[in-house]
């Protein structure tokens, strides 16, 4: 088994590259980071920001061509998946590192049932039989909340509501118990209720079996909810990272500490007017070679212009352990910072 | 620039709702027999005020986007009265109503599919003017800048195509688009759900910077709560095609009366870690009934958490319960008594509105 003291995954330097016929896109730009056992790792950014685009690159999910991954590690257990033959691949993906996609319908098979699609990756990788694998496939629906269980298993994805189909999916990714669940947006599409009860059931079913989660979301008030730790990507780079209570509480980049401000809040003072980002994400057409949030930052100065800034620590702890930032500017200390 | 208008110091509403249904039929088996409706908006009754915003919130489903439609008549009610500015839209002729369109406009969630991709920026947001004014060529390409000004698009866009512009851009085209001819009414029909989070904040911006200048009312029609506090005057929580719960912004996000509006804004997550931790949510359990088959009694009764016998037989009415506040539930007025099950919880959730 593997070390327990090391990360569960460890992402250096990734980098990936869309070929198009209009040129290049550089989507994900050296990007860096680890996972530890247990921990949920929360991912936020916009649309374009790259985090989809690194989660899909470390599995080797992407299409390639266009897609190029032109360098980097991505170590899970201490085995490097970018240099997996696929057949070694396949033995990874679904096993060890489970998937939850963001659109429960789109990614779910409409022509079999759901039984059938819970037990193809039990049958696949653990070798079981159709009867142990049915039982299995009961146990992981109860898990999931899904009453009647065994009823359900010859029900079709159309006869569940989306709230429910993304159980089915959870449970499907948690099948063969994996070391890494890697979740895409798995609320973004499901209405607040019923993001409430998979928020609820996440929490519940990482108690139960402690498993590592990488979860992906441009949602800021989810992250609060449910985060260790939470990394903010813009222009296909990492610009911050930090403990959860420490990123909202003492917000270094100022695409964060603006991010922060643009969302009105639930309770609590009321916003005269809404802080805005002016302008507009850059198009990743070339490799960055100065900051990517410079036209939208107004701490914006000369070394902006001049150099994509590097991450750097600002509590002493080494770049990744602790909180982090790529910035060339140096925020005022916390107190100064507004916190409601 | 646009004429602002001095504010309205009218005291009737300028919209009036009442008891709006709006029901789709469904046709079924091989002679195609009508067998039963969709009850998308099923007994709607509210006013909106000029100047004022009301905001529409609910879950996807709960026929929000249907009293928007109906509203303006995009769809033909099934019943009920919308007055407008003193006339009925539900039953002006179809002339009346072309004359009346200009006064009530809408901007659409989806700005890619509203917009038409092979006319150019100055033809969409003057389209409106060829169907309803005799200007001059001259007179409309000014005030097509204008509007181009007012929205904060520059005036070299003018013959740029929509598939040119980002989201948050096209959004303002539709805007631009809505003000044309001078509305009174703009129905906001989820206008920031399709856009990032950094560019919604510049959304709502100019559609209350407009309000201020033009005296605007807005209906708007949202999923997104917190957006909804910071927007609206009052708000109307919708379930199922019934209103359940229509307060001022604050008393409702303080303390909300209906048991569905109270889990709805507990459900919505706060982005600070420290509030997150504190608070107490209230996870409600299965899934919002079919609006073909809804329940015998309150919409919500499947799935409230303070379901007394009363509410599986008899809908409640919405009532006014406090000033200015109007809920549909048996809770109120003859609140205590009837045999609540699950009383320790009640109890415990009552706080749940001011926990912070």
């Amino acid at each position: 088994m593997a070390d327990r003291a090391l990360p569960v995954l460890e992402v250096k330097g990734l980098r990936t590259v869309f070929r198009t016929r209009g040129g290049e896109i550089h989507a994900v730009n050296d990007v860096s980071f680890h996972l530890e056992r247990g921990e949920l790792l929360g991912v936020v950014g916009e649309s374009g920001s790259g985090k989809s685009v690194t989660m899909m690159s470390l599995i080797r999910l992407l299409p390639a061509p266009p897609a190029d991954i032109r360098n980097g590690e991505v170590l899970l257990n201490g085995a490097d998946l970018l240099k997996m033959t696929p057949e070694e691949l396949r033995k990874v993906r679904g096993a060890k590192v489970g998937f939850v996609f963001q659109d429960p319908m789109t990614s779910l098979n409409p022509v079999f049932t759901i039984g059938n699609q819970i037990m193809e990756p039990l049958r696949a990788h653990m070798g079981m039989t159709k009867a142990e694998a049915e039982t299995r496939a009961v146990e992981l629906l109860d898990l999931v909340g899904i009453p009647d269980a065994r009823k359900r298993l010859k029900a079709y994805p159309h006869q569940f509501s989306g709230g429910m189909r993304q159980r089915v999916m959870i449970a499907i990714a948690l099948a063969c118990d994996p070391d890494v669940l890697i979740a895409d947006e798995p609320t973004t599409a499901l209405d607040v209720t019923i993001q409430a009860q998979i928020l609820e059931l996440v929490k519940e079913l990482r108690q139960k079996l402690g498993m590592a989660i990488i979860w992906i979301t441009h949602d800021l008030g989810v992250i609060a909810g449910i985060a260790d730790r939470v990394m903010v990507m813009y222009g296909g780079q990492v610009v911050e990272q930090a403990p959860v209570g420490e990123l909202f509480a003492n917000p270094q980049h100022p695409y964060t500490r603006a991010l922060l401000k643009t969302v009105p809040k639930i309770s609590g003072g009321r916003e005269a007017r809404l802080k805005v980002i002016e302008g507009q994400p850059p198009i990743l057409t070339q490799a960055l070679m100065a900051c990517p949030f410079r036209n939208r930052c107004e701490y914006r100065h000369e070394a902006c212009d001049k150099a994509n800034p590097a991450r750097r620590a600002i509590d002493g702890r080494p770049v990744g352990r602790g909180h982090d930032v790529a910035c060339h500017w140096h925020a005022p200390a916390a107190q100064e910072v507004e916190h409601a | 620039m646009l004429d602002a208008r001095p504010a309205p110091v009218t005291t009737a509403p300028l919209i009036q709702v009442e008891d709006l249904k709006m029901h789709f039929p469904i046709y079924s088996g091989i002679l195609r027999r009508h067998t039963g409706d969709v009850k998308a908006v099923d007994g709607v009754s509210f006013f909106i005020n000029a100047g004022e915003t009301l905001g529409l919130v609910g879950e996807s489903g709960c026929g929000k986007s249907t009293v928007g439609r109906a509203l303006l008549r995009l769809y033909e009610p099934t019943a009920g009265r919308v007055i407008i500015d003193g006339e009925d839209v539900a039953r002006l002729s179809p002339e009346a109503l072309r004359k009346k369109r200009p006064t009530m406009q809408m901007v659409f969630q989806d700005p890619q599919a509203s917009l038409n991709p092979r006319m150019t920026l100055s033809r969409i947001i003057g389209e409106p003017l060829d169907e309803h004014t005799d200007w001059t060529d001259k007179k409309k390409q000014d005030w097509i800048y204008e509007l181009m000004d007012s929205v904060g698009l520059n005036r070299r866009f003018a013959n740029r195509f929509p598939h040119e512009f980002s989201g948050g851009q096209r959004q303002r085209i539709g805007i631009a688009r809505a003000l044309a001819l001078n509305p009174k009414f703009i129905v906001c029909d989820e206008p920031i759900a399709a856009l990032d989070v950094s560019i919604q904040a510049q959304v709502v911006n100019l559609l209350e910077d407009l309000q201020d200048r033009l005296g605007l009312t807005y209906l708007f029609i949202s999923h997104d709560l917190s957006m909804v506090r910071h927007i609206a005057d009052r708000v109307a929580v919708m379930y199922l095609g019934k209103i359940a719960e229509l307060s001022p912004r604050d008393d409702l996000y303080a303390r909300p009366l209906h048991p569905y509006a109270e889990a709805l804004l507990s459900a919505v997550n706060e982005p600070d870690p420290v509030i997150a931790a504190k608070r107490r949510r209230i996870i409600l359990k299965g899934d919002v009934p079919s609006p073909a088959n809804p329940p015998l009694g309150c919409n919500f009764c499947t799935r409230c958490p303070r379901v007394m016998d009363i509410c599986r037989a008899v809908k409640p009415d919405l009532i006014e319960v406090e000033a200015g506040r109007f809920v549909a539930c048996h809770l109120y007025p003859t609140t205590a008594a009837a045999g609540s099950t699950g009383a320790p919880e009640a109890t415990e959730r009552n706080q749940q509105g001011v926990t912070r």
